[in-house]
C-alpha cells in the first residue's frame, strides 16, 4: 500500500535512473543517513563504537571492495587479508613519517598504495581464471603476511613486530590513539564508508561497472563486443584493492590501534570477508553492508544474550555461538543462495503487490 | 536493513549490563580456540583463587570479589570487545594472558586509568614504571627469562658458551619475537652462535623447522611456544631424537598439556618456571575444602595443581595481595582502579607472606617500586619425568643478567615514550 511505484512519475532521465526509484525507499535511505549522521554520534559510547559500529563500517568497506572484484567482475580473490595488511602497514609508515598531515589523507593514500599492489597481483588474472586465480591470490595473501613479518622496516624495527598507531588528527580532532572520543572514531569511519559506498554505487552502474559485469558474465563475449579485458580486470583489481586498503588502514589505525600481521590479517580474514559477500549477496552494495552486519554483529549480539542475559558459561556460549552462526549461514544459503540482498529484493517485490498478491 | 536495525536495537538492550559495588575483577580468558587447552587451566586457577577468597575470607577486606569472565579466544578483536564491555565497571586489573591483547590494551588502559598486570608475558619494557604508569609485569618477563635460560646453559657448560650454537624455535608473533633482541645481545657477550627458527600460527606443522635443526645440530634449542605448537615441537624433537635435556622452553612451554601427548619421548624435557607446581602446598587444602568440594570450582575443576593452574592462582594471589595493599594505603575497602594501581606499585611479597598464604617456597620474594614494575625476574628450571608424569624442579632461582637487559628495557620504553609523548615519572 505504502510501498509502490504508482504516483511517482519520472520526468527526466536522471530521475528515471536514480538508485532508489520508489519514494518509500528514498525516504528510508534519507532517514537512515540522518540517523547515522545526526543521532548516533550524540548517543554513542566507547562500547558501541569499538565493539559494534566501527568494526561494522570497516568490514562493510572491505566487503564492498571484495564485492567489486568478485561480485561485479567475477574474479575470485582470497587475498583480502593480505591487501588489508598492505593498507595497514602503508598507513603506519605514512603516519609515522608525516605526522603533521591529516589522517584522512593518510588513509586514502594507503588505499592508493594498496591499489598499486592489487594491480600487481591482479596481473595473473589475465591468464588464469576461477579456482586457479583464487590460488594465485592465496599466494598474495601468504606472501604479503610473510613480507610484513620478515622485513623490520615495515614495523619501524620494533622489538616485537607489532605496529601501534600514534595519536593523529583530522582538522584538529583526534581520530586515532587511545584518547579518541567514541563519536570521532565513528564519524571518521562513517564518512569514509558513505563516501566509498556512494562511489561504488556510481562506478558499478556506469560504463566501468558494465564492463566488469560483461567480463563476469562471459569474458569471450565481452571481448567480442569491445571490452578490453586487460583494462576491465585490472581496473577492478585496482578499485577493489583501494577499498580493501582503506579498510585495512582504518582497521589498524582507528579500530584496533595495534596489530600483528599474522593474527590480524591472516587467511581467516580473507575468508571472513568472502563469507560476508556470499551471505550478503554477490554484486550488491546493500549486500556488502548486510553481510558485514551479519558476520560482525551477530556474534556480539549472541554473546551478549547468552552470557550477559542468560548467564551461561563463556566457553559454552562461545561454542553455541559458532553453531548458531554456522547453522544460520547454512540455512540462509539453502533458502536463498543469492544472499541477504536477494531476500531483500524479494521482500520488496512482495511489498509492491501487497495486499493483492495476485 | 530491517535486520540490521533490529539487531542493533536488541544489542543495545543487551549491552546495558548491571554493575553494583563489590570489587570487579575482569577475567579475559580463553576456553576455546587453538590455545584453549592452555587457557582453561589458567582461567580455572585464576577464578578458583578468587572464589577461595570470597568463601574463606569473605572477600578482600570485607569487599566481595565479583569476577566477570569474558571469552577472548586469544583473538585481539574479541579482546577489544571484552575490554570495552568491562571497562565501565571499575575493573581492578586486567590480565588477558595474551601478548597481542596486552599490546592492544596498553595505550587504552593507560588513557582510561585501569591497571594491567601481564605476569610473565606482554610488553617487556613495561617493566620501566617511569614510562608505563599503568602496566605491571612482575615478577618476571620474557627478557629476564631468556637471560635466565642462557645463564643456566652457562652453568651447564662451565661458564663458557663460546662457539656453541643455540637455536630459538619461536611462535612467529609479537610473543615469540620478544626474546630475540635479548638473545642477540647475549650472543655478542658470550660468543655463542644464535639461530632463529620461526613457526607460524598455530604451529601444527613444524617438519621443516625440525629438519633444519637435525641438519644444523645446535647444541641447545630454546623454545617460545604456546598452545598446540608446544606439543608438536616436543613431538618433533623426540622424532629426530634431539637430546631432550638440551631442549628448554619458556615458562609458557612447560605445562602438562605440552609433554603428556608425547609420552616417554618427552622424558627429560626442560622448561623455565617462575613458580613451583604440584599439590604439595597448604593452600590446596583450602581450595579443596572451600572451592572444589563445595562444587564451586571453575570449569570442569579437573585442572587443580597443574602448572598453568598454579600460574593462574599465582596471578590471582598477587592481585589479591595488591588489592589488600591498596586498601591499606587508601584507608578504605572500596578501592578504585587508581588506588589499585597504587597498591600494585607498593606491593611487597616476602617469603614469610608466601608461607602465611599457604604457598611456602612457591615464588620469588620481590618488591615493586615506581621505577621498577618488573620485579627481579628470577626463574627456576624444571624437568619432566615421563614415567612419574611429574615436573621436578632441578635448580633454585637463577638470576638474569640485568646488565644486558636494563639498557634494552630503557631503549624500548624510551622509544614508546617518544612515540606516545609520555613524560617520565618518578623524578
Amino acid at each position: 500500500m505504502l510501498y509502490r511505484e504508482a504516483g511517482d512519475f519520472s520526468t527526466t532521465y536522471e530521475q528515471d535512473s536514480q538508485t532508489f526509484p520508489i519514494k518509500f525507499d528514498r525516504w528510508g535511505y534519507y532517514v537512515i543517513l540522518a540517523v547515522a549522521f545526526l543521532v548516533i554520534p550524540f548517543l554513542i559510547n566507547d562500547y558501541w563504537a569499538n565493539a559494534v559500529f566501527v568494526p561494522f563500517l570497516i568490514y562493510a568497506i572491505a566487503a564492498l571492495g571484495l564485492n567489486i572484484l568478485t561480485g561485479y567482475c567475477g574474479q575470485v580473490s582470497l587475498g583480502t587479508g593480505g591487501f588489508m595488511a598492505v593498507g595497514a602497514y602503508a598507513c603506519y609508515k605514512l603516519m609515522t613519517s608525516f605526522p603533521e598531515i591529516s589522517m584522512f589523507v593518510h588513509v586514502l593514500l594507503a588505499g592508493g598504495i594498496t591499489a598499486g599492489v592489487g594491480v600487481l597481483f591482479g596481473l595473473p588474472s589475465l591468464r588464469i581464471k576461477g579456482f586457479y586465480l583464487a590460488v594465485a591470490t592465496l599466494a598474495a595473501q601468504f606472501f604479503l603476511v610473510w613480507l610484513f613479518n620478515k622485513v623490520p622496516w615495515f614495523y619501524n624495527y620494533s622489538a616485537s613486530g607489532q605496529i601501534s598507531s600514534p595519536e593523529r588528527t583530522v582538522f584538529g580532532i583526534i581520530v586515532t590513539g587511545p584518547n579518541t572520543e567514541a563519536w570521532a572514531k565513528y564519524m571518521f569511519c562513517l564518512i569514509i564508508a558513505v563516501l566509498l559506498a556512494w562511489m561504488a554505487r556510481n562506478l558499478t552502474r556506469g560504463s566501468v561497472g558494465r564492463k566488469w559485469m560483461a567480463i563476469r558474465d562471459m569474458d569471450i563475449a565481452a571481448e567480442i563486443i569491445g571490452v578490453n579485458p586487460l583494462k576491465a580486470k585490472l581496473s577492478a583489481f585496482a578499485v577493489s584493492s583501494f577499498f580493501i586498503g582503506v579498510a585495512g588502514a582504518l582497521f589498524f589505525s582507528v579500530y584496533l590501534g595495534a596489530v600483528e600481521v599474522g593474527e590480524a590479517f591472516g587467511i581467516q580474514k580473507s575468508f571472513l570477508v568472502l563469507f560476508m559477500i556470499i551471505i550478503g549477496g554477490l554484486g550488491s552494495i546493500f549486500g556488502s553492508f548486510a553481510g558485514a552486519a551479519f558476520m560482525v554483529l551477530l556474534p556480539v549480539l549472541l554473546k551478549n544474550i547468552l552470557v550477559g542475559q542468560l548467564g551461561w558459561a563463556t566457553d559454552l556460549a562461545a561454542h553455541i555461538e559458532f553453531m548458531i552462526v554456522g547453522g544460520l549461514i547454512i540455512g540462509f544459503l539453502i533458502l536463498e543462495p543469492h544472499g541477504l540482498a536477494q531476500l531483500w529484493r524479494l521482500t520488496k517485490e512482495k511489498l509492491r503487490l501487497w495486499p493483492f498478491p495476485h | 536493513m530491517n535486520l540490521k536495525l533490529a539487531t542493533m536495537v536488541v544489542a543495545g538492550v543487551m549491552a546495558a549490563a548491571p554493575a553494583l559495588a563489590d570489587l570487579t575483577f575482569p577475567a579475559l580468558s580463553y576456553r576455546t580456540g587453538p590455545y584453549g587447552a592452555n587457557g582453561i587451566p589458567f582461567a580455572d586457577g585464576y577464578q578458583d583463587y578468587f572464589t577461595l577468597i570470597n568463601e574463606r575470607d569473605g572477600g578482600i577486606g570485607g569487599e566481595k570479589i565479583r569476577l566477570v569472565e569474558c571469552e577472548t579466544g586469544y583473538n585481539t578483536e574479541k579482546g577489544v570487545e571484552c575490554y570495552e564491555a568491562t571497562k565501565g565497571e571499575a575493573p581492578m586489573v586486567y590480565q588477558p594472558l595474551s601478548t597481542g591483547i596486552t599490546y592492544q590494551i596498553i595505550p587504552k588502559a593507560s588513557a582510561d586509568g585501569v591497571p594491567i598486570h601481564s605476569m610473565g608475558y606482554g610488553r617487556t619494557s613495561a617493566a620501566n614504571g617511569k614510562v608505563f604508569e599503568w602496566v605491571f609485569n612482575y615478577p618476571a618477563n620474557y627478557w629476564t627469562g631468556a637471560s635466565v635460560a642462557i645463564n643456566y646453559l652457562l652453568e651447564q657448560e662451565g661458564g663458557d658458551l663460546n662457539g656453541k650454537k643455540i637455536a630459538l624455535v619461536y611462535h612467529n608473533s609479537a610473543y615469540g619475537k620478544e626474546p630475540i633482541r635479548t638473545l642477540q645481545e647475549l650472543s655478542k657477550k658470550h660468543g655463542y652462535e644464535f639461530v632463529e627458527i620461526p613457526v607460524d600460527h598455530p604451529g601444527q606443522e613444524q617438519k621443516s623447522q625440525w629438519l633444519q635443526i637435525r641438519r644444523d645440530k645446535p647444541d641447545y634449542v630454546l623454545m617460545w611456544g604456546w598452545g598446540v605448537m608446544n606439543q608438536v615441537a616436543i613431538q618433533e624433537a623426540a622424532n629426530i631424537r634431539y637430546p631432550m635435556d638440551h631442549f628448554i622452553g619458556i615458562w609458557w612451554s612447560g605445562s602438562e598439556n605440552d609433554v603428556l601427548p608425547v609420552g616417554d619421548g618427552a622424558n627429560g624435557y626442560k622448561s623455565l618456571a617462575m613458580h613451583g607446581t604440584g599439590m604439595d602446598y597448604p593452600v590446596y587444602d583450602d581450595i579443596k575444602k572451600y572451592v572444589i568440594d563445595a562444587g564451586k570450582g571453575a570449569g570442569a575443576a579437573d585442572q587443580v595443581g597443574s602448572v598453568l593452574y598454579s600460574r593462574g592462582m599465582y596471578a590471582a594471589m598477587l592481585a589479591v595481595e595488591a588489592a589488600k595493599k591498596a586498601q591499606e594505603l587508601a584507608g578504605t575497602s572500596a578501592i578504585t582502579p587508581a588506588q589499585m594501581r597504587d597498591g600494585m606499585e607498593a606491593l611487597e611479597i616476602t617469603e614469610e607472606k608466601m608461607a602465611e598464604l599457604g604457598l611456602p617456597k612457591f615464588g620469588q620474594p620481590f618488591t615493586v617500586t615506581c621505577e621498577n614494575h618488573g620485579g627481579p625476574g628470577l626463574a627456576m628450571v624444571q624437568q619432566w619425568d615421563a614415567s612419574a608424569k611429574k615436573w621436578n624442579l632441578i635448580t633454585d632461582f637463577i638470576a638474569p643478567d640485568m646488565e644486558v637487559i636494563q639498557p634494552l628495557i630503557d631503549e624500548d620504553s624510551a622509544a614508546y615514550a617518544a612515540e606516545a609523548a609520555i613524560v617520565e615519572r618518578c623524578q
